[in-house]
Formats: C-alpha cells, sequence, structure tokens
C-alpha cells in the first residue's frame, strides 16, 4: 500500500490543474494517460510529480487519440485510468470515448476548455459543452460536471470516479482555462474519513482463470452485424442511463420562487451569476437564480420547475448558445422567454450580468 | 473423414469461423493458436483486434479479447500491458490500420519499446471496404481506388513496415516478415514475437503476408502465386531484427592455454 495523500483535511491555497490531480491522488487514481495542452498541462506535470511517492503511473502519449485509448486499456485492465485535455485535443479524445461508451467504460477525463473553433486561443472557452456532452458518433452516453470553483474542481474530479465506476457511463469534468490557471483557497481531504465511499475499480478482462476452461472469455465488441442487435445494445444504454440520471443530475439555485427573471449560467460564469443576483435582491428585485452543475444529464425536473415559474430566463455562458441549446430541450413546451447573453471565448462577469438584468427590468 | 485439428485455444462454438475462403486471416490465427498452445498462456493472454477484417476475430479465440476501432489496437494494448503487465498483449491488426490510420500509434509503441506483440496482416489493400489501395498495394496493381494500377509516381511505394520497425526500436525488439504460404516459420516467428514479449524484452512485431482472393479476384493458383512471386518481390521474407542472447556467448577469448591438470586419482 502507498502512503495515504491526504490525512484528514487540509487548508490549502493551489491553481485548479493542481487541484485536480491531487483529487485523483484522493480518489485512488492509479494511472493517467496524457498529451500536453494548454490550459490542462499542469494536471500531468502535479500528477508526474506525485507519482514515486504514491505509487502512481503515468504515460505521455503520442496524441490524444492515443491517450483515449490506453486510458481505455488502462481501465479495461481494472485501474482507475485517466486523462485529461482541451479544446482540439478533445475533438480528438472523442474518438476513444466512443468506444467507452458502446463498451461502456468508467473512463474520466478532465477538460479544461479553451477558446475555439481550431486552436483558437488557449485562455478560457465554454464553447465545449457541445462536444463534451455529445460527441462521438453516438447518443451522449456520458456524465459531465461542470465545476464553478476549486473546491468544486476537487469534490466533482472525486465524485468523476465514484460515478464512473458507480454506474460505468464515461464521466467527465468540465472545467476551464480559468479554472485551471487561477490560484484559490479550498479544502482538500481524504473522501473517505468525509464518509464519502471511495468506489473500487475492478478488472473488466485478465480476471482469474482459463478462458473457455474455468469461464467464458470475456470479449468486448463495438461492431454489430444486425441493425436490431445494435438497438438492443443502445436500448438498454438508454434505459440504464435514464435509470440513473435522477440520482446523478446535480443543480444549484436560489430566489427562484417569485422570480421575474432567472438568471441561468454554467461553470464559472455561474459565479459571476451568483453575485450579481445576490445584489440584484439586495436592491429588492425579483431575480433567481439556476446553475445546472451536470450538464448531462441535466436535472431537468428542477429546470422545468423553475422555469416555468419565471416569466424570463436569461442564458448567460462564454459560447454561442451551446448551454442555451441544452436548456431549451429541456424546457420544451414552455412559453418563458429566454434571453441571452453569449461572449463565445470570453469571459462573463457579475457586471455584465448585472447589468444586463436591469436593462431587460427596464424595458 | 479426418477433421482438420484445431488450437485448443480456438473457441469451437464460433467455427467456422468468419472469413472468406481463402482468406489468408485464417491462417495467421491457426499459427497464433498454435503459438498460444505451445507456450501455454492462454489465461494471461488479451487479444485485441482492430476495424478491418480482423474484426471477425473478436470471438474467435477462448482468450479475453478486445475489438477496438480501425487503427487503434496499439493504444489500446499498450493501457493494458501498462496497467497489467502480467497479461500477455496481442494486437491483431490489418496493414490499413497498422501502417496508415494507425501508423502514429504502431510507430510511437515501437519507439517507445511497448512490451507488446503485434501481428500485422498484410493483404495489400483494404479487405474489409471493398478493397481499395493501401499502403502496401503494389506498384501497378488495380484496387477499387487505383483502377488503372498504382501509380508510385502518385502514391508513393509499398510501405515497408517491419524495416521501419526494426529502424526506430531499440536493442531488445523483436520484428519479423512472415507469409501464409509457409505455415511453420510463420508459427515459429509468431511464437518468438510472444515469448520475446514475455520476457520483458521489447516490442515485438510480425508481419503476415496474405492473402485476400475476395477483393484480389483470384483463383487458388492465382492467389498462393500472388503472395509467393508477386508479395515477395517487394516483401522480404525473414527475421529482421532479434533481441541479442542474454547469456553472453560461450566462446573462450583467451589466447593462453591453461596448463594441463594431471589427474591423480583417476
Ligand atoms: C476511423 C475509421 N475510418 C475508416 C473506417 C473504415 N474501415 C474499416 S476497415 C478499413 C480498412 C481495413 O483494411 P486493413 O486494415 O488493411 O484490414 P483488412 O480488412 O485488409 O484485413 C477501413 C478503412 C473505420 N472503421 N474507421
Ligand atoms: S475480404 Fe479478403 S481479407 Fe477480408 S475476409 Fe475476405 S478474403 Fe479475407
Ligand atoms: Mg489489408
Amino acid at each position: 500500500m502507498s502512503e495515504k495523500p491526504i490525512k484528514g483535511e487540509k487548508r490549502v491555497f493551489l491553481t485548479g490543474n493542481e487541484v485536480v490531480a491531487w483529487a485523483a491522488v484522493a480518489a485512488e487514481a492509479d494511472i493517467m494517460f496524457g498529451y500536453p495542452i494548454t490550459p490542462q498541462n499542469e494536471i500531468m506535470h502535479y500528477w508526474t510529480r506525485m507519482a514515486p511517492r504514491f505509487n502512481k503511473r503515468f504515460l505521455q502519449t503520442e496524441d490524444e487519440i492515443s491517450a483515449g485509448f490506453t486510458t481505455n486499456g488502462g481501465v479495461l485492465a481494472g485501474l482507475k485510468a485517466f486523462t485529461a485535455t482541451a479544446g482540439p485535443g478533445n475533438t480528438l479524445m472523442q474518438e476513444p470515448i466512443s468506444m467507452a461508451e458502446m463498451m461502456r467504460l468508467p473512463v474520466v477525463t478532465i477538460v479544461q476548455q479553451r477558446g475555439g473553433p481550431s486552436s483558437a486561443t488557449v485562455i478560457y472557452s465554454q464553447q465545449e459543452v457541445t462536444l463534451t456532452t455529445h460527441g462521438g458518433n453516438g447518443e451522449g452516453m456520458r456524465v459531465v460536471y461542470s465545476t464553478a470553483s476549486h473546491q468544486e474542481l476537487y469534490d466533482y474530479t472525486i465524485k468523476a470516479f465514484n460515478t464512473a465506476w458507480k454506474y460505468r457511463f464515461p464521466t467527465f469534468v468540465l472545467g476551464d482555462g480559468y479554472q485551471a490557471k487561477m490560484r484559490e483557497p479550498l479544502t482538500i481531504y481524504d473522501p473517505e474519513e468525509r464518509g464519502i465511499e471511495v468506489v473500487p475499480s475492478y478488472k473488466f478482462i485478465g480476471g482469474a482463470g482459463k478462458p473457455g476452461v474455468d469461464r467464458p472469455p470475456v470479449q468486448l465488441r463495438n461492431i454489430y452485424n444486425m441493425e436490431e442487435e445494435l438497438l438492443e445494445v443502445l436500448e438498454e444504454q438508454f434505459a440504464e442511463f435514464g435509470k440513473i440520471s435522477p440520482d446523478v443530475a446535480e443543480c444549484e439555485y436560489f430566489g427562484c420562487e417569485d422570480a421575474e427573471i432567472v438568471v441561468t449560467a454554467h461553470g464559472v460564469v455561474a459565479r459571476g451569476a451568483k453575485s450579481a443576483v445576490k445584489e440584484l435582491r439586495e436592491h429588492g428585485l425579483k431575480v433567481g437564480y439556476f446553475r445546472p452543475i451536470t450538464l448531462r444529464p441535466l436535472a431537468v425536473k428542477e429546470l422545468r420547475d423553475i422555469f416555468s415559474k419565471a416569466k424570463k430566463v436569461l442564458v448567460a455562458e462564454s459560447a454561442n448558445g451551446q448551454l442555451d441549446q441544452l436548456l431549451k430541450y429541456a424546457a420544451y413546451g414552455l412559453t418563458t422567454e429566454m434571453v441571452s447573453l453569449f461572449k463565445p471565448g470570453v469571459g462573463i462577469n457579475s457586471e455584465d450580468i448585472y447589468d444586463k438584468v436591469k436593462t431587460m427590468l427596464e424595458n | 473423414m479426418i477433421k482438420p485439428s484445431m488450437p485448443k485455444s480456438w473457441r469451437v462454438d464460433t467455427k467456422p469461423h468468419k472469413f472468406c475462403p481463402g482468406c489468408g486471416h485464417g491462417l495467421v490465427l491457426k499459427a497464433l493458436g498454435q503459438a498460444i498452445d505451445e507456450l501455454d498462456i492462454q489465461d494471461r493472454v488479451v487479444f485485441g483486434c482492430d476495424i478491418g477484417c480482423s474484426l471477425l476475430a473478436w470471438d474467435f479465440f477462448n482468450v479475453d479479447t478486445v475489438q477496438t476501432h480501425h487503427g487503434r489496437t496499439n493504444p489500446v494494448m499498450t493501457g493494458i500491458k501498462r496497467a497489467n503487465p502480467d497479461l500477455i498483449c496481442i494486437g491483431y491488426m490489418g496493414d490499413g490500420g497498422g501502417y496508415a490510420i494507425g501508423s502514429q500509434h504502431l510507430v510511437n509503441a515501437a519507439t517507445r519499446n511497448e512490451k507488446i506483440t503485434v501481428i500485422l496482416v498484410n493483404n495489400a489493400q483494404y479487405g474489409m471496404t471493398g478493397g481499395q489501395m493501401a499502403p502496401t498495394t503494389l506498384p501497378g496493381m488495380k484496387t477499387e481506388t487505383t483502377p488503372y494500377g498504382r501509380d508510385v509516381d502518385s502514391t508513393g511505394y509499398p510501405c515497408q513496415g517491419p524495416e521501419m520497425v526494426a529502424a526506430i526500436t531499440r536493442e531488445g525488439a523483436y520484428v519479423a516478415r512472415a507469409t501464409v504460404v509457409k505455415p511453420v516459420p510463420l508459427k515459429n516467428y509468431i511464437k518468438k514475437a510472444i515469448q520475446n514479449q514475455m520476457e520483458g524484452n521489447g516490442f515485438s512485431f510480425v508481419e503476415c503476408l496474405s492473402a485476400c482472393p475476395t477483393n484480389w479476384r483470384t483463383n487458388n493458383v492465382e492467389t498462393i502465386n500472388f503472395v509467393e512471386n508477386e508479395m515477395t518481390k517487394y516483401y522480404h521474407v525473414g527475421e529482421i531484427k532479434v533481441p541479442p542472447p542474454k547469456e553472453p556467448l560461450k566462446v573462450k577469448t583467451w589466447t593462453k592455454i591453461p596448463a594441463m591438470e594431471v589427474q591423480k586419482n583417476g
């Protein structure tokens, strides 16, 4: 047994990428595969520095396709394997993720969003929402947590491993360049001491016994001969995903009961939204706040409930309507007006949101 | 009637196999089955098959098997091996999978000297998708995308895969080119390539010259002739790189002859 990385609780002041590396260690991740891309590089840097101390492994692969497929291999062999990427790397990562979806492999991927399309910027964005929730040639059978703070990066990276290994769906932590590079105070902790079960990993292949003699061989495929065969596999996945969705979906909200306007944002933009709404409330204005934490699956019940009571919903995001699209799909049939504040690849602060809400109230 | 003998590691319930009659894949997989039997490693092998006609082998053996994506078998095998070095990882792919779409993975797995075994079936074109040009297509050879014959000026010369792998691997790697028309060396090379992994020496690679009568549109005689006489014009069959012997060679290098001992109590 390697040394327990974190004993009890500890107040720290770290960058987001460092937080992710610590959280992966705390979640008992075993091996990381990665390819350098800004702004996720330091996840690999911190992981490789910690690796010998905590008996962890790392492989720098030739590209993100390989990082994703080696991660699939690591998981197949029974280790908690993960990778981290961003932007064009996330594009490449979708091919291995689609294999993981087909075989229900609990791979964990950290995405630190950067500008898009193409190589765009290495700084910040929220333009990887569509890709991360629905990338690949499949049906989006994955869980996506969108974090808003360093504390959440820690909490949800641990949770991502647990969700992946509990439910067997590929799981993402969706951060961004701001979260990756900023330094913030947070508390790191040993999850078990907080009563959080660390879900153990298990082998998909290479178990004990001689295949065909002591046990049937494990033979996993991703290609089927008949349309009906595939449909059967997919329908089982949809049913399973539907069943776990209420347990997995998370959101946070306040001030929505009597709100005329509900401000909706995810990730780091939700911080600005939260403080703007607080300020507007202090001025006696009927404004609420809603933030989906899981972008896939969405907390549809709460969302519909809250949106249906509001007159207007303001959607703020650093993309040109990627969150908006998810929300509108979930809110289908409601007549609430949806107003947008889109700044693709650019940060949105609380003043932006405050001003926008003010003009909405005045008109 | 005498039934053809099947390797013990084959899954009997999935036979007859799904390859076309006369296909070389079955011969390569027979050799692999024999090698697994002789090494008695059925319980430690993980077989990874690519997308290409090799995908048809996903339920071929009584060994744990993962069907991966076109060209991505090497990274999957690498991930498994890195996670559990006790397993013997055998990747199985076509020439399109290994040399075209997955060439970066082959090059880098070889450069890193990954302790995996790769068996690549060279049938000079893309079998599964209906006979298009591959990096291995012979000059002048007609395929669906070179209907007038492969023009080397615009599409290049046949890819020399094992020679490339031999050039970029470190000592310890095993590289060979076999052919389905010579089943004994075919099995021996595959066996050595697996043993080399088991000994932890390095990357192990066997290209197998194979036949695709369906897309070549050849009869029995023409098929064998093509493998034996046409492919070998460009592809040298034999061992290309073998690891140096671990034991020092038992050759005496001193010149001074030690004094003869007289046997006293004979
Ligand atoms: C990413 C991707 N591109 C293309 C294909 C289509 N495809 C399937 S098999 C194949 C070629 C197979 O040729 P080869 O690897 O030589 O194997 P063979 O069938 O000849 O044994 C192609 C292009 C695919 N499955 N995936
Ligand atoms: S298409 Fe060619 S390679 Fe594929 S199974 Fe048939 S003969 Fe074999
Ligand atoms: Mg081929």
